[in-house]
C-alpha cells in the first residue's frame, strides 16, 4: 500500500476529530466520579448503577423500544404495500399525484407533521400515549420504507412474478412465495431505517406523547434542560455502545454472506 | 403434397387444432404489435415463431400464456375460449427468455414449485420432480441454488420446471438464446427428444432461422406483427411465398426484373438483350409485373464450358470462400448482379477447378428457382 501524503493524513484526522471528539468526551465523562460534569474526579461506574435504579429512565427506554418495534413494523407493512402498488401497477389514474403524496412527508418539516397529528388526535379525542406515538411514527416512517422498497422493486425481474403466476400462483401467493422472499433484505433494511428514525425522533414524539408515556429522547432532552447530569452521559454511552455493536454485527454478517456467495459461485463453474 | 407416412394434421381437414388463434391483434397505444394473425396449432406439434427482433413474437406468446390480452380476435385452447382466463388457470406453461428461476429456491424446489400449487400429496410431488430431474439430467444438482449452476444447467432447470405440471402447451421464448453455439446445437436435439418423449405441444420463439428449421414441425415467419408464411421447414425453404421469407431463411440470390407470362410458364426478363430466365411462379403474376427471381446457391452449377441448360449466365469469379465442406463462388455478371453458388467438396484433395478472375458459366434447371412477386 502506498503511503498517504501529509495532506491526506491531516484531512482524515481533522474529519474524524470533528465527528468523534464530542462523543469521546461524553463517553469519558460518563465514568467521572464527580457530579459536576466538567470536573474530572477520578474513574467510577457509579452513574451506571444510578441509571439502572432510575425508574423514570427505564420506563422511557421501554416505551421507546415498544414504539420503535410497533411503528416500524406497521410502517414496513404499509410502506411495502404502497411501494408494490406504485412500482407494479404501471399506470393508473392519479398515479403521479398518489406517488407525490406518499413522498411528501419526506420533505415536510417535522414540526408541521407533529402539529397536524396533534390536532388530529385532539379532534378525534384520542388520549395521548403509546398508541398516538406509534401512529405518528408509522405515519412519517412509512414513506422512508416505501422509498427503500420501491428502489429494490424497480430492479426486480418482473418475469419472476410472471413465472409464479404461470406455475399456478394467485397474485397474492406469487407475492408471498416469490417477491417477498427476494426483496426481504430491502424490507428488513426499511424496517431498520424506520426503527432508527423512531428511536431518533424528538420533535414528533413531543407533540404526540402524553403524560402517561414519554420516550427516551424526550426524557433526555427535558432532563438536560435542568442541567447535564452524569447519569445522562452514562445512558448515552450505553446507547452509543448498542449502536456501534449493531453496526459491527451488520457489517460482519454482510461480509460473511458476500464471501459465502462468491465461494458458491466459484463452485458452480466446475 | 401430402405424404401418407408422415403425420401432418394441418393437411387433414378433419383434425381439430389444439390452439386456434383467430384474427388476433394487439395494440399498445398507437402501436400495433400484432396485426390480425390467425394460426391453428395442432396437438404434439413443435411449432416455431420466427422473425427478427421486435416483430411481435414474444407478444404473441404472452397472449397465449395470458400475460397480455388481445385487443381483437380470439384464442381458444382445446376448444375453450381463453378470454378472461388468468395465467394461473391455464394449462399452459412458459419457459421464460431469462429463465426466471427463483433465486431463493434450490433446483429441486424450483421444479416442485408448480406442483405444490396444485396441492398434490408430497410423495407424488417428489416422484414427479425426480422424474423431471432425470429427464433433464440434473439429478446431481437438485440441492443447488440457481446461482450455483452453469448457464446450460439453468436452461434445463427452466425447462424441467415448465414441463413438471405436464401442460397441454409449453411455450419457449428464445430458450437457447443465452447458450453458446455448440451447446445450442446439442440442446436443440435434446429439446426435440424431450418433446417427442413427453408428447407435449411446444411453441418456440426464435429469431434464429437455423434453430427454427432444425427443431420445428412447422414454422410461422413473422414480420412487423404480421404473419408472412406458415409451413413446414422444407416448404419454407423450397417454396417461400415472398422475397421476405426467401431472404430471411438461408442464403438466396435475388435478381430483379419483370415477369414474362405465357400460357403455363413464367419467366423473368432481367437484363436488356439477355434471354429471360425461367422458374416456378408463386402467386399470380401478370405480364410486365415487377418480380424477383430467387435461387439458392446450392442449386446453381458452375462450369468453364458453356452448358446446354436454358438458364445460363456468364460472369467472372470475384471471390472464393472455402468453408471446409463446401466452397462458395461469388460471380460478377457483366449486367450487374453478383451471384453466389455453392459447390460441395467431395474429395479431400480437390484440384482447384477455378480461380479468381476466371470466366465461368452458371446454370440451373427450370424448377430450381422461383419467380416471386415484388
Ligand atoms: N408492454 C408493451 N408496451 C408497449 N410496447 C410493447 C410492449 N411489449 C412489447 N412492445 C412492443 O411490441 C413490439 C414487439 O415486441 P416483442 O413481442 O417483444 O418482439 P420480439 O419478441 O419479436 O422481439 C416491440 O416493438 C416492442 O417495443
Ligand atoms: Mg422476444
Amino acid at each position: 500500500m502506498r503511503r498517504m501524503s501529509a495532506f491526506n493524513v491531516v484531512s482524515l484526522t481533522l474529519g474524524f476529530a470533528f465527528l468523534y471528539i464530542p462523543m469521546v468526551i461524553l463517553v469519558v465523562y460518563s465514568f467521572n466520579a464527580s457530579k459536576l460534569v466538567t470536573v474530572w474526579a477520578g474513574f467510577s461506574t457509579k452513574w451506571y448503577g444510578e441509571l439502572i435504579r432510575n425508574e423514570a429512565f427505564l420506563d422511557a427506554a421501554w416505551v421507546t423500544v415498544k414504539v420503535g418495534v410497533l411503528s416500524s413494523t406497521f410502517a414496513t407493512v404499509l410502506g411495502t404495500m404502497a411501494a408494490y402498488v406504485m412500482v407494479r401497477r404501471g399506470s393508473f389514474r392519479g398515479r403521479t399525484l398518489f406517488s407525490g403524496m406518499i413522498y411528501a412527508p419526506l420533505v415536510m418539516p417535522e414540526v408541521i407533521t407533529g402539529l397536524s397529528l396533534l390536532l388530529l388526535f385532539i379532534a378525534i379525542g384520542l388520549d395521548r400515549g403509546v398508541l398516538t406515538i406509534v401512529l405518528a411514527h408509522t405515519t412519517f416512517s412509512m414513506c422512508y420504507v416505501s422509498v427503500v422498497v420501491s428502489s429494490r422493486l424497480v430492479s426486480f425481474d418482473r418475469s419472476l412474478e410472471e413465472a409464479a403466476l404461470d406455475l399456478g400462483c394467485t397474485p397474492f401467493q406469487g407475492f408471498r412465495l416469490v417477491t417477498l422472499p427476494i426483496i426481504a433484505p430491502a424490507v428488513l433494511a426499511g424496517w431498520l431505517l424506520a426503527f432508527t428514525l423512531s428511536l431518533d425522533d424528538l420533535v414528533i414524539a413531543s407533540f404526540t406523547a402524553g403524560p402517561s408515556a414519554t420516550t427516551l429522547p424526550i426524557k433526555i432532552f427535558s432532563s438536560v434542560r435542568l442541567g447535564v447530569s452524569p447519569e445522562i452521559n452514562a445512558l448515552s454511552t450505553i446507547i452509543i455502545g448498542l449502536v456501534v455493536s449493531g453496526v459491527i454485527v451488520a457489517s460482519l454478517v454482510s461480509k460473511h454472506r458476500i464471501a459465502a456467495r462468491s465461494a458458491e459461485e466459484r463452485a458452480a463453474i466446475d | 403434397m401430402p405424404e401418407a407416412d408422415v403425420v401432418e394434421p394441418w393437411n387433414d381437414p378433419g383434425a381439430t387444432p389444439l390452439i386456434r388463434i383467430e384474427g388476433v391483434s394487439k395494440r399498445f397505444g398507437e402501436f400495433t404489435a400484432i396485426d390480425d394473425i390467425s394460426i391453428d396449432i395442432y396437438g404434439q406439434e413443435f411449432f416455431a415463431l420466427l422473425g427478427p427482433s421486435g416483430c411481435g413474437k414474444t407478444t404473441l406468446m404472452r397472449m397465449l400464456a395470458g400475460f397480455e390480452t388481445p385487443s381483437d380476435g380470439r384464442i381458444t385452447l382445446d376448444g375453450q375460449d381463453m378470454a378472461g382466463v388468468a395465467p394461473n388457470k391455464r394449462h399452459v406453461n412458459m419457459m421464460f427468455q431469462s429463465y426466471a428461476l427463483f433465486p431463493h429456491l434450490s433446483v429441486w424446489e424450483n421444479i416442485a414449485f408448480g406442483l405444490k400449487r396444485d396441492g398434490r400429496d408430497k410423495g407424488k410431488i417428489a416422484a414427479r420432480v425426480d422424474e423431471m430431474l432425470k429427464l433433464t439430467q440434473l439429478e446431481k444438482f437438485a440441492r443447488r441454488k440457481p446461482h450455483q449452476i452453469s448457464g446450460g444447467q439453468r436452461q434445463r432447470v427452466a425447462l424441467a420446471r415448465a414441463l413438471a405440471k405436464a401442460p397441454k402447451l409449453l411455450l419457449l421464448d428464445e430458450p437457447l438464446g443465452a447458450l453458446d453455439k455448440k451447446l445450442r446445437q446439442d440442446t436443440q436435439f435434446e429439446l426435440m427428444d424431450i418433446q417427442e418423449r413427453t408428447g407435449t405441444t411446444f411453441v418456440i420463439v426464435t429469431h434464429d432461422q437455423e434453430e427454427a428449421m432444425t427443431v420445428a414441425s412447422r414454422v410461422a415467419v413473422m414480420d412487423h406483427g404480421q404473419l408472412v408464411q406458415v409451413d413446414t421447414p422444407e416448404r419454407i425453404y423450397e417454396q417461400p411465398n415472398s422475397v421476405y421469407v426467401a431472404d430471411f431463411i438461408g442464403d438466396v440470390n435475388l435478381i430483379e426484373g419483370r415477369a414474362v407470362v405465357s400460357d403455363n410458364t413464367v419467366e423473368l426478363a432481367w437484363a436488356e438483350g439477355r434471354p429471360a430466365i425461367a422458374g416456378q411462379s408463386v402467386g399470380t403474376l401478370a405480364n410486365g409485373d415487377a418480380a424477383t427471381f430467387a435461387i439458392r446457391p446450392e442449386k446453381i452449377a458452375i462450369s468453364r464450358d458453356e452448358p446446354t441448360e436454358r438458364n445460363r449466365v456468364q460472369g467472372k469469379i470475384l471471390d472464393i470462400g472455402y468453408l471446409g465442406n463446401l466452397s462458395t463462388y461469388h460471380v460478377q455478371l457483366p449486367e450487374g448482379p453478383v451471384i453466389t453458388c455453392e459447390v460441395g467438396n467431395r474429395s479431400r484433395v480437390s484440384r482447384r477447378d477455378f480461380t479468381w478472375e476466371d470466366e465461368v458459366w452458371l446454370s440451373w434447371s427450370d424448377t430450381a428457382g422461383l419467380v416471386l412477386g415484388s
